[in-house]
């Protein structure tokens, strides 16, 4: 492939010394190459247009070029030195003289030079007669000046005469100075702008995601939820240890929940207390103290289950698909990859006949949306859901199986006493937001990602969120 | 995992060479609700079963003749304190090294798994039989009414010694708070009056167990009658393997207060009827019901097929506790069928999808104003009191802030009344980062509300540059928050900023929020250097 014109300019310029001293003219590149001048020029703001390769500054110069008749003139003399010239000894009858070609001109100018003498008194009419010997054509001189480039040796003065002449033509040429190419392999200036935290990308796809499948987004502006709706309407026994001070926050103010839906509470107290809905319950003595307890949400489970109750008392049940993905406060131990706040994603479906296979299918789905396709299940357990599934995929960098998510069917012993059909299952599955993240970014501590001890030019340098790419 | 698991799935266990044997050691998971597979005995049965090379034993109790079994006593004292009792004896065990050990895990692990609220639901006390004559009595004295030598150590001691005595050990020192400050103790003691145990504290040394032991009492005592039994039934079940007649315990009447008598271990099996298609649509699979039967039966839950073939009769033993609703059989169904062998089908349920429109209206905000050259961050949504407040130039009351209670440090006292702290934080936290730095955040604050912590949707910017920058987020012609929102901004005195450089926002007749420089005091209380100014405004009214 024959090399372009700003290849062949590049090169060139390589071989110039770099910055404003040297560089070429773009003329004179122009005639080296064989190129039209406005071709080069071409060449030129295109590559100034990649960037910081070039750098080219526009010089103007005005070069004076002959008209046509200045190239009469030059080649036959000014029409006052023909005149002149054609002026016997003895004189010409000024009506002769006008005849001559170029006469008007030459006539006032020869006149105005005092090279010819009018006698008007003349026998036979007015006749002209050589004033002087012998005269100079400077105006022919003046032009061959000009046609050989030394337009400045002459004076301002005597441009202007030329000019008014219309023998002196102005032009202006722009020559073009191309600099040194820049350093192509050297780092560009980052330009100035904004933006978004990498957490809060992979966010915004997965809520893509959920949106793509027919997911609908449900509220879950509460990160405070009393032990009721986080624990209590999930069937979590008020006795089981996440419920205690070491897993959970609970408040000191507001402490207590005030309003909670009677009737409804009065089924999951029995429920948990005696059995009911074809179960045998966990046969505790349930207390209303302890459901009323505030806490900040140990999951938006919680959010899930208040979803699923308005759904209930809707009236004609429709299936929906539900999820949510938002904070949640777990008072664990800290480590390199726990805080005490992250955040959970969660996805629902209620329908009517699902089984565990269409929660396979629907976590398959998923999970290829966020570029995991090898997934495989295994047994698990959470006091709100039976069947449960813990979902794993194989990492092919750790060569190893690593979990990837949360699943279940919900059990019926949380669903009846919400007032949902019996024929209706509920499939449900979560994961956290933080762990993807950090795995798809490289980041072994979560506090670089999350909290105020960012590491603010890792969010600069952060590159697009494509989880499936 | 536990065992079955271990078979369906891939193997979960990880290979480790030991030293000199090179025995294979397996980490096994076991679910928080399979007390029956916290020892190695219930594993080991359980695998058993499920590999079909026995069936599951059956547990029986064996009342003794009137006047030859052994009595407990409960009297009425200990109802304010720990009301129930519960107790079996396992006749002509044989013990072994390996046995006893495991004996001993075995309560350790049901105390730290089900017993739960370490051991103020249920405490577990073994016993020499051999070494205490009953019948026994299970009551409630002052302290110092209670003396007795501790398990391991050489002398006696008064309970309130004993509390003394165990307030630094590591193990112990947990459990004390549930009696100390009680006016009497639980005790249990024999005919002759020694003490074989102080629940939940710690088990006399004079009815120790040992290699040797051949008859043991078990009691369990504790708050919750229903997980006491179930304890007593879990520990009889597992270790009357050892028993001279394998796998029958010797009950023990328990006497109440009011008179009435109850036998224990309950041991008790129940019996539920399942209908064949009712799992295989639940798990989406199509089993004939006798396979179905013979999956259940692997599971230890005993089954086969009644009515006219169209019913499974399923019977739950008392090691499975677990088993409470048709739902819980479903799960060993599909476990012992393979849950990686269920077909992966998709959902036929048509939705529309629908985005919450505060998120919706985020989502947006955050692309403008990355546009506009700011910067997110994600900060935290618990911070300390004077974050809040005191660094702000405020009193914590006027916040209207949510507490927690008992922070473990001061980083989770309150949940945040403003983006603020945030975004000033990560800033001192990047100090060496070039300037201008433009952060923002659209997150949540939570404020008390009427009824409860309530919380509503913030958009905050800061920038370390001239407030002019942010007044441009409000004037911009197609402001970030488009529409023809009409923002008027009035002065405003705010402790956190510069006086004359703070102006109240509004829209719409109402405050949304405030703009202005930072007050140099917060400037360095936040430990920051340079002059800050920010807006925080509320999103919620433009949703």
């Amino acid at each position: 492939m024959s090399p372009s014109v700003a290849e062949l300019l590049l090169q060139r310029l390589e071989r110039t010394p770099p910055g404003p001293e040297g560089g070429l003219c773009s003329l004179e590149a122009a005639t080296a190459l064989g190129l039209d001048h406005q071709t080069l020029v071409g060449a030129v703001k295109s590559l100034q247009a990649l960037g910081e390769v070039i750098e080219a500054e526009t010089r103007a110069t005005t070069r004076w070029e002959l008209s046509a008749e200045g190239e009469e003139v030059l080649r036959d003399g000014s029409p006052e030195v023909r005149l002149f010239h054609s002026v016997p000894s003895e004189g010409l009858p000024q009506s002769d003289a006008m005849k001559l070609p170029g006469a008007q001109v030459g006539f006032s100018k020869a006149m105005a030079n005092k090279w010819l003498r009018l006698d008007k008194g003349a026998p036979g009419g007015p006749r002209i007669f050589r004033a002087v010997g012998a005269v100079q054509d400077v105006v022919q001189n003046s032009l061959r000046q000009v046609q050989d480039g030394n337009g400045d040796s002459l004076s301002e003065r005597e441009r202007t005469d030329l000019k008014r002449r219309k023998l002196l033509l102005e032009v202006g040429s722009w020559r073009k100075l191309p600099f040194k190419a820049y350093n192509f392999s050297a780092l560009g200036l980052p330009p100035t702008c904004g933006h978004l935290h990498p957490l809060l990308k992979v966010r915004s796809q997965l809520r893509q995601i959920f949106l793509e499948m027919g997911f609908t987004e449900m509220p879950t502006d509460n990160f405070v939820e009393s032990s009721f709706w986080n624990f209590d309407a999930l069937f979590q026994p008020q006795q089981h240890p996440a419920r205690d001070q070491h897993d959970t926050f609970f408040l000191q103010d507001p402490a207590e929940a005030p309003e909670l839906p009677a009737s409804y509470m009065a089924r999951v107290k029995k429920v948990h207390s005696q059995g009911g809905y074809g179960s045998q319950g966990y046969k505790y003595e349930w207390k209303v103290e302890e459901a009323r307890k505030n806490l900040l949400r140990t999951h938006t489970t919680s959010a899930s289950a208040r979803a699923l109750y308005h759904l209930a008392r809707q009236g004609k049940f429709t299936p929906v698909k539900y999820f949510s993905i938002d904070r949640v406060f777990r008072n664990e131990s800290l480590d390199a990859t726990h805080l005490a706040e992250f955040h959970q994603v969660e996805g629902v479906v209620a329908d009517r006949g699902l089984t565990l296979g269409h929660l396979m299918g629907i976590l398959q789905q998923f999970f290829t949306k966020l570029g995991i396709s090898k997934l495989r299940f295994k047994p698990a357990y959470n006091p709100y859901t039976e069947p449960s599934m813990e979902i794993f995929s194989y990492h092919e960098g750790l060569k190893k199986w690593v979990e990837v998510g949360n699943s279940g069917v919900f059990r019926p012993e949380l669903l009846l006493p919400m007032g949902l059909p019996e024929s209706v299952s509920v499939i449900a599955w979560g994961l956290s937001l933080e762990r993807p993240t950090m795995i798809k970014y490289g980041i072994n501590n979560i506090r670089e990602l999350v909290g105020h001890r960012v590491n603010l030019q890792m969010v600069y340098d952060n590159p697009l969120c494509r989880l499936d790419a | 995992v536990t065992s079955e698991k271990d078979i369906i799935s891939k193997e979960k266990g990880e290979g480790k060479a030991e030293g000199a044997s090179e025995a294979v050691l397996y980490k096994i998971d076991v679910p928080a609700n399979r007390y029956d597979l916290l020892c190695l005995e219930g594993l080991v049965r359980g695998l058993q079963v499920f590999k079909e090379r026995i069936n599951l034993p059956r547990y029986e109790k064996i009342i003794p003749a009137e006047g030859e079994g052994q009595k407990l006593i409960i009297t009425a004292e200990t109802v304010k304190i720990r009301p129930h009792a519960v107790a079996a004896v396992l006749r002509n065990i044989t013990f072994t090294k390996e046995r006893y050990d495991s004996f001993i895990d075995l309560q350790e692990k049901l105390h730290q798994n089900i017993c739960r609220l370490v051991r103020a639901l249920v405490a577990i006390g073994t016993h020499d039989l051999d070494t205490i004559p009953g019948p026994f009595t299970f009551t409630a004295k002052a302290p110092s009414e209670i003396k007795f030598k501790p398990l391991n150590q050489s002398q006696e001691y008064t309970a309130s010694q004993i509390m003394d005595l165990y307030r630094t050990d590591s193990h112990l020192r947990h459990y004390l708070h549930l009696i100390e400050n009680k006016p009497r103790y639980p005790v249990i003691f024999d005919s002759n009056g020694v003490v074989l145990s102080m629940p939940p504290i710690i088990n006399g040394d004079h009815s120790k167990i040992s290699l040797k032991t051949r008859n043991v009492f078990i009691e369990c005592t504790g708050t919750d009658m229903t997980k006491a039994k179930i304890v007593l039934d879990i520990i009889v079940a597992m270790f009357s393997e050892y028993c001279e007649k394998q796998f029958t315990v010797e009950a023990v009447e328990v006497i109440y207060p009011n008179g009435k008598t109850h036998i224990y271990p309950e041991l008790a099996y129940r019996k539920e009827k399942v209908k064949p298609e009712l799992i295989n649509k639940k798990l989406g699979i199509s089993e004939t019901p006798s396979s179905l039967a013979k999956l259940l039966t692997r599971m230890c839950l005993s089954s086969h097929i009644t009515g006219n073939g169209n019913s499974i009769e399923i019977e739950i033993p008392p090691t499975r506790a677990d088993v409470i609703h048709a739902c819980d059989i479903v799960e060993d169904a599909a476990i012992a069928y393979g849950y990686n062998n269920i077909q992966m089908v998709i959902p036929k349920t048509y939705t529309i999808a629908n985005q919450l429109p505060l998120n919706k209206l985020t989502e947006l905000l955050r692309m403008d104003l990355a546009a506009a050259g700011f910067t997110e961050a994600l900060t935290f949504a618990l911070c300390s009191t004077e974050d809040i407040a005191d660094k702000l130039g405020m009193d914590i009351s006027a916040t209207n802030a949510v507490h927690i209670a008992n922070p473990k440090t001061a980083e989770f006292q309150v949940a945040r009344t403003t983006l603020l702290p945030g975004l000033l934080k990560t800033i001192a936290a990047n100090r060496k980062m070039p300037l201008p730095l433009k952060l923002f955040e659209i997150s949540d604050i939570v404020v008390k509300d009427l009824t409860k912590g309530k919380r509503s949707s913030h958009l905050l910017a800061c920038s370390v540059l001239p407030l002019d920058v942010l007044q441009q987020l409000l004037d911009q012609p197609k402001p970030i928050l488009g529409r023809n929102i009409d923002f008027s901004l009035a002065f405003f005195t705010g402790s956190a900023f510069f006086p004359g450089r703070c102006a109240e926002i509004f829209a719409r007749g109402q405050s949304v929020g405030k703009l202005g420089v930072l007050h140099p005091d917060v400037i360095t209380k936040f430990e920051l250097t340079m002059p800050c100014s920010a807006l925080e405004i509320n999103i919620e009214p433009f949703v």
